[in-house]
């Protein structure tokens, strides 16, 4: 959870953050984060619209996928080291897909007197499709 | 297709007020439990002053600040053949509740590439924030395609 601090000198590179597994989305979802991020496409909230647009349905908002991996991010790192955070957006998401976040340390390095690590980060579906992908950079505390 | 004379140019400074309802209210819908997002007191604990934002609420200052209305309406994007391509976020300074944020949005690229979907239009919104002692906290770069 926040606050967490993860040390220089206890991260090599190929290390995995802790894998995040979000419950099923469900359309009631993206009516919540449609009101809370501001975001009010019909393309996420009115079924016909979605269907018109070729998906069938409601699909889910780029940046809450962004939130899953964040919410990943955070629960290994905590907020403080955070430099750095990107995303692709690779496919759309849909009512009872069940997304899984990983993360591999992917380069550690010194750079302006800051110890820093980057992350390469992946969000799949259930079928195993690539829902985002994204990299993040962090400065992290030093035990000596 | 959308000009590379659009390059560089800028829209008016919008503000926007960071509450700790809000905050409650993205994470809530994220799914992510986090105490520092609902309760002051395990935030202050984990050195937060006041409650700590998750790495994406940004988007609500740019939504709240019109992008999808000020700047696609001027570039004449259509949202039927629009898609959010990609988002990154530079930190610089921690933002809290009561931080009132100042975003000056500015056209960074545009440019095409063509493959599988046919020829596309690449847009790179920049978005620079300012809180209220003028010091720079963030840096917001959002991608967005225009299918032709």
């Amino acid at each position: 959870m926040g606050g967490k601090e993860v040390f220089f000198e206890d991260v090599n590179v190929g290390d995995k953050i802790t894998e995040l597994v979000t419950k099923p989305l469900a359309e009631i979802q993206f009516v919540m984060y449609a009101g809370a991020s501001g975001d009010f496409n019909p393309i996420h909230s009115v079924h016909a619209f979605g269907e018109k647009a070729g998906f069938g349905g409601v699909i889910g908002h780029g940046m809450l996928s962004m939130g899953f991996v964040g919410q990943a991010l955070t629960d290994w790192l905590g907020h403080k080291a955070l430099k750095k955070f990107g995303v692709d957006f690779r496919a759309v998401t849909k009512p009872k897909d069940v997304i899984t976040v990983t993360g591999t340390i992917s380069n550690k390095y010194t750079k302006d007197e800051e110890n820093c690590i980057d992350i390469d980060l992946v969000a799949q579906n259930q079928k195993g499709e690539k829902v985002v992908t994204g990299n993040a950079m962090a400065a992290l505390p030093s035990r000596s | 297709m959308i000009g590379k004379n659009v390059i560089g140019r800028e829209y008016p400074e919008f503000s926007y007020e960071v509450e700790k309802v809000k905050i409650r209210e993205f994470a809530n819908a994220i799914g992510d439990k986090n105490p520092v997002y609902y309760d002051e007191k395990a935030a202050n604990e984990e050195g937060f002053k006041g409650l700590a934002l998750p790495p994406s609420f940004p988007i609500v200052f740019s939504l709240a600040g019109g992008l999808m209305t000020v700047v696609l309406e001027d570039l004449k994007v259509d949202l039927v053949k629009a898609l959010h391509g990609g988002q990154q976020y530079e930190y610089f300074k921690p933002v809290k509740p009561g931080d009132i944020v100042t975003g000056k949005i500015r056209i960074a690229d545009v440019f095409e590439k063509t493959g599988k979907a046919g020829t596309m239009d690449f847009i790179i919104i920049e978005t620079t924030y300012t809180n209220q002692n003028g010091e720079k906290v963030l840096v917001d770069t959002n991608t967005l395609i225009q299918r032709r």
